[in-house]
């Protein structure tokens, strides 16, 4: 049986780590709630510029744009959002699994980065790297968003790359993060549809209120072409948001059952130490008594 | 001005709403050149490059800098999607001065690799600031 000054020092050691865990978890709620509210005031710009996409794309519908069919390059970007910091349970593991699971050849992907943990965990999986923004994931914030867009548009647009994916885990609620792997390009615009949940009641009161048509200057053609990469940059920065929130809930669960499982072991750890308080002190006693005894 | 006259106007950005109210014109920079809009105008998407955004309320206005985004235009509201937009006394003045320079002296000696297209672009989103601020 360990001595009692081993079970106080571990006991005090636990403590320690207890409170780092527990510190750590306020962090990440009073983050998760920033990162909630700015996942809502991101929304009505969204809804926004999703009703301007579709109303631009059922006008368009007869066009064959290279934006909208690809070009005829085999190789996959993907925009994979990760954290920067660890201790945040299955969050960073969990997106790595996602992208080797997805089927895509390493060999034939270009993944654009954000995130060091994820970069770390691709590249040990033989996948090319070809941008990395992790700084851009520690305040999201919609200039970083736009240089990212711009990039992976540039090399879809010259061909370097024939479709593009992003890579984010969706926040569905405080306990529920999902990875999740979205079409970006050729523009898929059901697809968005059924991963954000649009509010449709809404978008069709809106519509209907304004029973017009809708013209476009410059034509529908260019208007297509100058709207797809802001579409770009806003599903960019909205996994972004959801991404943040996504870690920071991940970290807060993570670290709640870290402080549950330090109390459960201070409590064993505690009940030990009494245990072997006692066994010391019933053993001297003894020993006294043996020893008058003797002495008698 | 006349009562009815009037129409909604909202700019909003990713991350706030920049300004929501009842307006009388609101002018901005489109890619088409410069547009003053009033109530009852027909239904238009418009392109925003970058300039200055003048709000006219009630006989004042208001200056701000708009640089990017589109805008969505109906008989009774505008809505402006702004990418970045600007108030007066958010713009830092000498970072938009140094831009400037920047900008200008890579228009000017052309090096093999110079963007011109997005020199021009920086040059412009730089004044618009400069004479935003003033």
């Amino acid at each position: 049986m360990a001595s009692m000054r081993d079970i106080k020092r571990r006991r005090s050691s636990i403590q320690s780590t207890q409170q780092i865990t527990k510190a750590m978890k306020l962090v990440s709620t009073v983050k998760l709630q920033r990162a909630k509210g700015r996942a809502e005031s991101a929304k009505p710009y969204f809804d926004a510029v999703y009703q301007t996409i579709t109303s631009v794309l059922s006008k368009t519908s007869g066009i064959t744009h290279p934006l909208l069919t690809g070009s005829d390059s085999d190789r996959v970007g993907i925009i994979v959002l990760t954290s920067n910091r660890g201790l945040a349970g299955g969050y960073n593991s969990n997106m790595v699994r996602l992208i080797r699971d997805s089927g895509f050849d390493p060999d034939k992907t270009d993944i654009y980065n954000i995130g060091k943990k994820g970069r770390d965990g691709l590249k040990r999986g033989g996948y090319n790297i070809v941008g990395d923004f992790s700084d851009a994931i520690e305040s999201p914030a919609y200039p970083d968003a736009m240089k990212i867009g711009a990039d992976v548009l540039k090399d879809f647009v010259e061909g370097k790359i024939g479709s593009v994916y992003l890579a984010y885990t969706r926040f569905k609620n405080t306990v529920v993060h999902q990875p999740t792997l979205l079409k970006l390009l050729p523009v898929d615009v059901e697809g968005v549809h059924d991963e954000y949940e649009v509010d449709d009641d809404a978008i069709a009161e809106s519509t209907n209120t304004k029973d017009v048509v809708m013209n476009f200057e410059p034509n529908e053609e260019e208007a297509l072409e100058m709207i797809v990469p802001k579409y770009i940059n806003l599903l960019i920065y909205g996994a972004m948001i959801e991404a943040v929130a996504s870690e920071n809930g991940a970290r807060m669960q993570a670290m709640d059952s870290a402080t549950s499982n330090a109390e459960d072991m201070i409590s064993k750890l505690s009940l030990q130490y009494n245990r072997a308080r006692q066994g010391a002190i019933t053993q001297e006693l003894t020993e006294i008594i043996a020893g008058a005894n003797a002495i008698s | 001005m006349a009562e009815g006259s009037k129409f909604k106007l909202k700019v909003i950005t990713p991350d706030r709403e920049f300004f929501e109210g009842d307006v009388d014109m609101v002018e901005f920079n489109t890619m088409e050149g410069e547009v003053g809009i009033y109530k009852g105008h027909i239904p238009i998407s418009l392109f925003i490059s970058p300039g200055v955004l003048t709000i006219t309320a009630d006989g004042e206005s208001k200056n701000a800098a708009l640089h990017a985004g589109f805008a969505e235009v109906l008989p009774d509201s505008v809505t402006i999607l702004a990418e970045i937009v600007e108030w007066p006394e958010e713009i830092d003045v000498e970072r938009a001065q140094s831009a400037k320079e920047r900008a200008e002296s890579r228009i000017r000696d052309v090096l093999e690799g110079t963007d011109i297209a997005r020199a021009e672009l920086a040059l412009r989103r730089a004044t618009t600031r400069i004479d935003v601020a003033k």
